[in-house]
């Protein structure tokens, strides 16, 4: 009987993790989601139906929730009606959850070789106090998307430093078009622009300090980054009126040639194609250095699962996540067909697309100072809302910094 | 049966149980006319003790702790007030909110001018009423979206005249200064229609004879509608500035849709402001967003109290 138990246990080992657990799942799996778009949907839906297949003794229950929604929704359901797997965030946006105690701990998922090597670069955004409280299954680039044909025709080259970056700029407005569009409405857009000034003036480690609450916001370094960002303010770089749009109506600008760039995720390719911009005319480049002594640093937002503590069935939902992060499935999900973004697992394969390809190559070589999730994902929400719209102010009225600093300095002193 | 209800003083002659009832029934019967009224308030009252005075004594209570609406409340005394003293964002959102309060009255005038100017009788006169009633009808949502797109800096309607006349582009909602006159504008649109339709139900009653001995008497003009027309309207007037006072303290929607508070906040009331940090994605402090509810409590209980006390004056007069 022994030897037969064992036999079949190490049978089971043979035939991977994977097989051994599919045997032993049973009950429901209720998972909520906040994929609505399109696209994300049809993943999603995808997902649960192929993982329920898998497991013929588990019914597989998805909600769809609107992403807007879903913000304010979490709160209720953790608490009251948990599912066993729900989407969110990486970093700081899971610290109230992690800090309620609603989120389980999975540091186990996380001592697993396949998944510790595999999803090693995104293990710092998942991590809080030490242990690690979710997986991320898509992630994207930031950086400049530009028109490669007005670039071509005033024989520019993508820059690669600070002083480039402003003679293009200004060759650029000399030819009558504005360097960069953004629609500033709400706010986040901004965000992008200092976290990118920010990591390049002073590195990865001072602004992941300073979203952290433990540098003033009057300190000297950040004032350089702000005189880094007034210099194109001065230049008029950014088009005007950009206080009235969101990043959608911000589009136009660079469709219709106005604006020569756009500092955006990589979420902006799509609809840029879809208004018709060709292969030639859409090219990428990483945000140049500004200060040589630091090391590049890139934004790259990740999306997350996580099980609630207070789930029914940890069992499947643990087996769910490993799932979602399988090098086969991350490869699928992240194609051009499906997110069109970057698989988080270093085994997957990256779509052949153009924009992708560049956005992986740079985060995974040309990134040694660390990966950020972003402005509004590591401050804390609180000082984030008060400090973008701090941004959006001084991208109109620079003149108002000292102002400004001095108000944020004064919401740090509260929140952290 | 029968008998004894209708003459319930048979009851000592046939029994002790028989005498027990009667003098339930006659307890009952004695306290009909106070009981009636009580049971058919029963459903209101319940409904509002619980879902208007205790949400707002909740409210109250609230507004005097520190809680992120998942963790434990956290009794902080009157902190959140003192931060509001201390916050600018407050400050420029009760300022707002008083622009909104005097501009939004414009309201009532307008609506009475042009219930005064469509009040006649001409073939088709039903048309121009309902096409001048019909901002009223449209969703506040599509208001706040036609302005937005009026004031557009770059292909708005409004910036295309202001160029005929040689003025230059203004962006009305990227402007700190202009952008609260500008929501409060596309908000007069709606709320105009709203009073004149009140002014033209109410012009229907005015009296024709007064009207006329008025003439005779040599009143016109100005003289007939300020000694003569508004007094008569003065019910009308009055719905129309509660109306349009309480308009004016929610205003919510528009701000929404057309700046969402913006530009960096210049266009927020309290509101917005207190939904902001109680309820929007970045927010989730809900004793500070108790508080600035409050605030705008007290400051719609001022409007409130002088609503019902002018009602009570009304009642009293027998009017």
């Amino acid at each position: 009987m022994k030897t037969l138990k064992g036999t079949v246990a190490s049978l089971a080992l043979s035939l991977g993790l994977a097989t051994a657990a599919q045997a032993e799942l049973s009950g429901t799996l209720k998972i909520f989601s906040d994929m609505s778009n399109p696209a994300p949907r049809a993943v999603m839906e995808g997902m649960a139906a192929e993982f329920d297949a898998m497991h013929p003794n588990l019914t597989v229950e998805l909600t769809v929730i609107d992403r807007e929604a879903y913000k304010t929704q979490i709160r209720n359901f953790l608490t009251a009606n948990a599912p066993d797997v729900a989407n969110w965030y990486a970093a700081n946006r899971m610290r109230p959850y992690v800090s309620a105690g609603l989120f389980e701990d999975i540091s186990d998922l996380w001592a697993e070789p396949e998944i510790a090597d595999a999803l090693a670069s995104t293990k710092g955004a998942m991590t809080l106090d030490g242990k690690q409280w979710g997986v991320p299954y898509t992630y994207y680039q930031w950086g400049v998307y530009y028109r490669e044909d007005i670039y071509n025709e005033l024989g520019l080259e993508e820059p690669k430093d600070w002083e480039t970056f402003k003679s293009n700029c200004q060759k650029i407005l000399d030819s009558g078009r504005k360097c960069f569009t953004i629609g500033t409405k709400f706010l986040w857009t901004a965000g992008g622009w200092f976290d990118y000034l920010n990591m390049r003036t002073n590195g990865y480690d001072f602004h992941m300090a300073l979203t952290n609450g433990e540098i003033a916001w009057t300190d000297d370094r950040v004032k350089q980054t702000f005189a880094n960002w007034r210099e194109l303010i001065d230049m008029g770089a950014f088009i005007d009126n950009h206080q009235s749009y969101s990043w959608q109506e911000a589009l136009p600008f660079m469709v219709k040639g106005e604006a020569a760039a756009y500092l955006m995720g990589n979420f902006a390719v799509a609809p840029l194609r879809e208004a018709g911009l060709g292969t030639d005319q859409l090219d990428f480049y990483q945000f140049p250095t500004i200060n040589p002594d630091v090391e590049l640093a890139e934004d790259a937002p990740t999306d997350t699962f996580h099980i609630p503590s207070g789930a029914q069935n940890k069992e499947a939902a643990r087996e769910f996540l490993r799932f979602v992060v399988s090098a086969d499935n991350q490869t699928k999900i992240n194609s051009g067909a499906a997110l069109g973004q970057l698989p988080v697992n270093s085994n997957s394969s990256v779509d052949d697309d153009e924009m992708l390809n560049q956005g992986f190559e740079m985060l995974s070589s040309n990134a040694p100072g660390g990966i950020a999730q972003f402005f509004d994902r590591d401050a804390p929400a609180e000082m984030a809302s008060v400090a973008m719209e701090g941004f959006q102010e001084f991208m109109v009225f620079p003149d108002n910094l000292d102002d400004i600093l001095n108000r944020l300095e004064k919401t740090r002193e509260r929140v952290y | 049966m029968a008998e004894m209800k209708l003459a319930p003083g048979n009851g000592p002659e046939t029994g002790s149980a028989t005498a027990l009832r009667s003098s339930q029934d006659s307890w009952l019967r004695r306290n009909r006319q106070t009981l009636a009224p009580l049971l058919f308030l029963a459903p209101g009252v319940i409904f509002f003790l619980f879902y208007v005075i205790f949400p707002i004594l909740q409210s109250f209570n609230l507004s005097f702790y520190r809680w992120d609406g998942l963790g434990d409340p956290q009794f902080i005394g009157m902190e959140n007030y003192r931060e509001l003293m201390d916050d600018r964002a407050f400050e420029v959102s009760l300022w707002n909110n008083l622009k909104w309060l005097l501009l939004y009255l414009l309201a009532i005038p307008a609506g009475l001018f042009i219930a005064l100017f469509l009040n006649q009788t001409v073939t088709g006169i039903r048309l121009y009423k309902s096409l001048f009633f019909f901002p009223f009808v449209i969703s506040q949502v599509v208001v706040g979206l036609v302005f937005s797109w009026f004031y557009d800096p770059t292909f708005g309607l409004l910036n295309q005249v202001l160029g005929w006349v040689g003025l230059g582009p203004l962006n009305v909602l990227g402007d700190p200064t202009l952008v609260t006159y500008g929501i409060i504008a596309a908000g007069l649109w709606p709320q105009t229609a709203y009073c004149m339709i009140l002014y033209l139900t109410g012009l229907n009653a005015v009296d024709p004879e007064q009207v006329e001995a008025a003439r005779l008497d040599g009143a016109k003009g100005a003289k007939m509608l300020w000694y003569v027309i508004i007094p008569q309207l003065r019910p009308a007037t009055f719905v129309a500035f509660v109306v349009t006072i309480i308009g004016a303290l929610r205003s919510f929607d528009l701000i929404s849709i057309m700046t969402n508070g913006g530009p960096f906040g210049s266009s927020r009331v309290l509101s917005f402001y207190m939904f902001e940090k109680a309820l929007s994605e970045y927010g989730f402090r809900m004793g500070y967003g108790a508080a600035i509810a409050v605030v705008l409590f007290l400051i719609m209980l001022c409007f409130i109290a002088y609503f019902l006390w002018s009602m009570y004056q009304d009642d009293k007069g027998g009017r």
